[in-house]
């Protein structure tokens, strides 16, 4: 790998790392949080954010701005991390995370929330609004591109199809969706509530760009992103397998969980761990 | 407010000329295209499509989407129009609504057109959260509202009204005719959030331009007055209110019609004006009596402390049979033989009289 290149991972990994912390935090701070999910998704947040999406933090309703759409309401913890990361949401403003009168609520909504375009939280939307984003900015000449990240426990909602038939159907290769596999849903396992299985062989044979890699491989999915910014004539789809608690090993080893239950003195040990930088 | 008399409907009808060779008597139909136009009634073909088209010319951020029942909706007609501002999205009406909040998150004015019954039942979820929530300009239309079809629950959307009253924020439209909709349609456009149009398609009846009326969006319309009855009624049931009036006229019962096309948000201060009274007070609609104008007139009375009687001309609380429309209008009482057998009945109950002289109506 080139010099620039390393430098590109290594700058994507450290942003990554400070997501996973401000998530921690906020999860300290409100005694709970999705914070599996959040530490999952982590890397694939610091990529798009911080290499791919181009917004201006400071102007979250910029007309031609990406946009990132968030499926899974839930996932509002790890947003709003990338979003302080992005300098959209001061960094103080977390301590507020699922309080009263907050802007960042625990599931995450477009009217709270600065630089959260969609409500999330009724599976199965985010992909149709993406949809009617990808169709309308294209009809209006405008090049900016649209992300929906959902969730493998999402593909049981029929709709996520309809909105991939839709994509197809038009084109819309200004539209990218991220699903992140982390292999878990409400009731358990995905492959015991719903089988979703083959993710990537699916969203073929709905007629995407597929590709599936690493979501905790930083530079896998760096090189994943790049080479679908390049693809032209069919919408694309990142298929991420991602770790649920990544960058902790006390809660990667924990039985795995939707609602993961962490108790008030492991707070201060998964911060520590995160530090000391622990093996994935 | 107008007063406009007219004693006599002078049938003009623009496209039927009789046949020249005998034919067979026709069947009644239960054909889903069945149109609710009475025999010889003058009639407007597809006004929600040209208005849409007219509107187009002046607002270029106008776009039309449907869910495989363009040609069902009136919607061909923007399409033809207009190729490169119309998405076909395919039999899938939750697509349809989250791409139409889609399109005016960017910037367009979608109007996406489907049954009732799928945008309202199949597809809630959608036009409740991805549109009503943030407050979008999107303007759902639904056709076959009611009881418009004869192909049976599946396609009568009889409770489209109920199942949409909750949503905060959605304004609600039921236009009576072919007017009403032509100038309904650049006032939902205009008016800066979701909105969701009973839509009437094919050869629409056109009635309100006999009278002294305009269009405004959550505003009723008095239009007629009347000393014995008042009629409240919305959607195509005000055509029948307005020619039940006509025939009561004739036996001395002077019957008020209170045109109330916005549902949501009521004109509380119509309704109140008009149902404040010592006379007799129905409502008219082309929905389950559950959750429509009935129930919205009885609850802005109650909340208002005026403890009238209401009597309610509604589909009942049940699901309806196929068939054809007239056959079945008439069952379910939205006729206006049935509008008039009702008033007659409920005057004679309350000891009621109409006219001048004080004489009881016949009946």
């Amino acid at each position: 790998m080139s010099a620039p290149e390393n430098d590109r991972i290594a700058r994507l990994s450290a942003a990554a790392q400070r997501i996973r912390g401000y998530a921690l935090h906020m999860g300290e701070v409100q005694g709970q949080g999705y914070i599996g999910q959040a530490l999952g998704v982590a890397d694939i947040l610091a990529v798009a954010y911080g290499d791919q999406l181009r917004f201006r933090p400071e102007d979250p309703q910029w007309e031609d701005r990406d946009r990132f759409l968030l499926s899974i309401g839930h996932y509002a913890i790890a947003l709003y991390a990338a979003l302080a990361e992005a300098g959209t949401i001061p960094l103080e403003e977390l301590d507020s995370y699922g309080s009263d009168e907050s802007r960042l609520p625990m599931s995450a909504m477009a009217s709270y929330t600065p630089g959260v375009e969609i409500s999330g939280g009724s599976l199965g939307h985010g992909l149709t609004v993406a949809t009617g984003m990808a169709l309308g900015l294209r009809h209006l000449g405008n090049p900016a591109r649209v992300f929906n990240l959902l969730s493998d426990g999402e593909l049981d909602e029929g709709s996520t199809w309809e909105a991939a038939m839709a994509c197809a159907h038009h084109g819309l290769d200004n539209i990218t969706a991220i699903v992140d596999v982390n292999a878990l849903q409400a009731d358990g396992p995905t492959a015991g509530v719903l089988r979703t299985e083959p993710v990537l062989d699916k969203w073929q044979a709905f007629g995407w760009h597929a590709l599936r890699v690493d979501g905790n491989d930083i530079a896998a999915l760096v090189s994943a992103f790049d080479e679908i910014a390049d693809h032209q004539g069919a919408p694309s789809v990142l298929i991420c397998d991602t770790r649920i608690g990544c960058g902790v090993p006390l809660l990667m080893e924990r039985e795995k969980a939707h609602f993961m239950r962490v108790e008030e003195h492991e707070w201060q040990i998964a911060r520590t761990q995160l530090e000391e930088g622990s093996p994935r | 407010m107008t007063t406009t008399h007219h004693t006599t409907h002078q049938a003009t009808s623009q496209a039927s000329t009789a046949p020249t060779h005998a034919r067979p008597a026709k069947l009644k139909t239960s054909a889903m295209i069945a149109s609710f136009a009475d025999p010889g009634q003058k009639t407007t073909p597809a006004p929600f499509g040209h208005a849409l088209n007219q509107l187009a010319e002046q607002r270029p951020e106008i776009v039309g989407l449907s869910a495989d029942l363009a040609k069902y909706t009136d919607m061909h007609i923007f399409r033809d129009k207009h190729p490169e501002r119309f998405f076909q999205m395919g039999m899938s009406e939750q697509s349809l609504l989250g791409t139409a909040a889609g399109l005016a998150e960017v910037g367009l004015v979608p109007f996406a057109s489907t049954y009732s019954v799928f945008a309202t039942r199949r597809a809630y979820d959608f036009l409740c959260l991805d549109i009503a929530e943030p407050g979008l300009n999107v303007n759902v239309v639904g056709a076959l509202p009611g009881l418009t079809t004869g192909y049976g629950p599946s396609h009568q959307a009889t409770e489209d009204i109920a199942i949409l009253r909750g949503c905060p924020g959605l304004t609600i439209v039921d236009p009576c005719d072919a007017v009403d909709i032509e100038q309904a349609v650049p006032a939902l456009a205009a008016y800066d959030g979701p909105t969701y149009l009973r839509l009437l398609r094919g050869a629409v009846p056109r009635v309100l331009d006999e009278y002294d009326y305009t269009f405004q969006l959550g505003k009723a319309a008095e239009l007629r007055t009347g000393r014995d009855v008042v009629l409240i009624s919305t959607g195509l049931m005000t055509m029948r209110a307005l020619q039940a009036a006509e025939r009561l006229e004739a036996d001395h019962v002077d019957v008020a019609v209170l045109h109330v096309p916005t549902i949501k948000p009521l004109d509380t201060e119509a309704v109140l004006a008009v149902a404040r009274t010592d006379r007799l007070v129905l409502t008219c609609e082309n929905h389950t009596v559950v959750g429509g104008l009935a129930e919205s007139v009885a609850s802005t009375l109650a909340f208002a402390g005026v403890g009238n009687r209401i009597v309610p001309v509604a589909l009942p609380d049940e699901f309806l049979a196929a068939g054809a429309l007239p056959t079945l209008h008439d069952r379910y009482g939205l006729s206006t033989d049935s509008i008039v057998s009702r008033v007659r009945a409920e005057l004679q109950a309350s000891g009621r009289t109409g006219g001048d002289a004080g004489e009881p109506p016949s009946l």
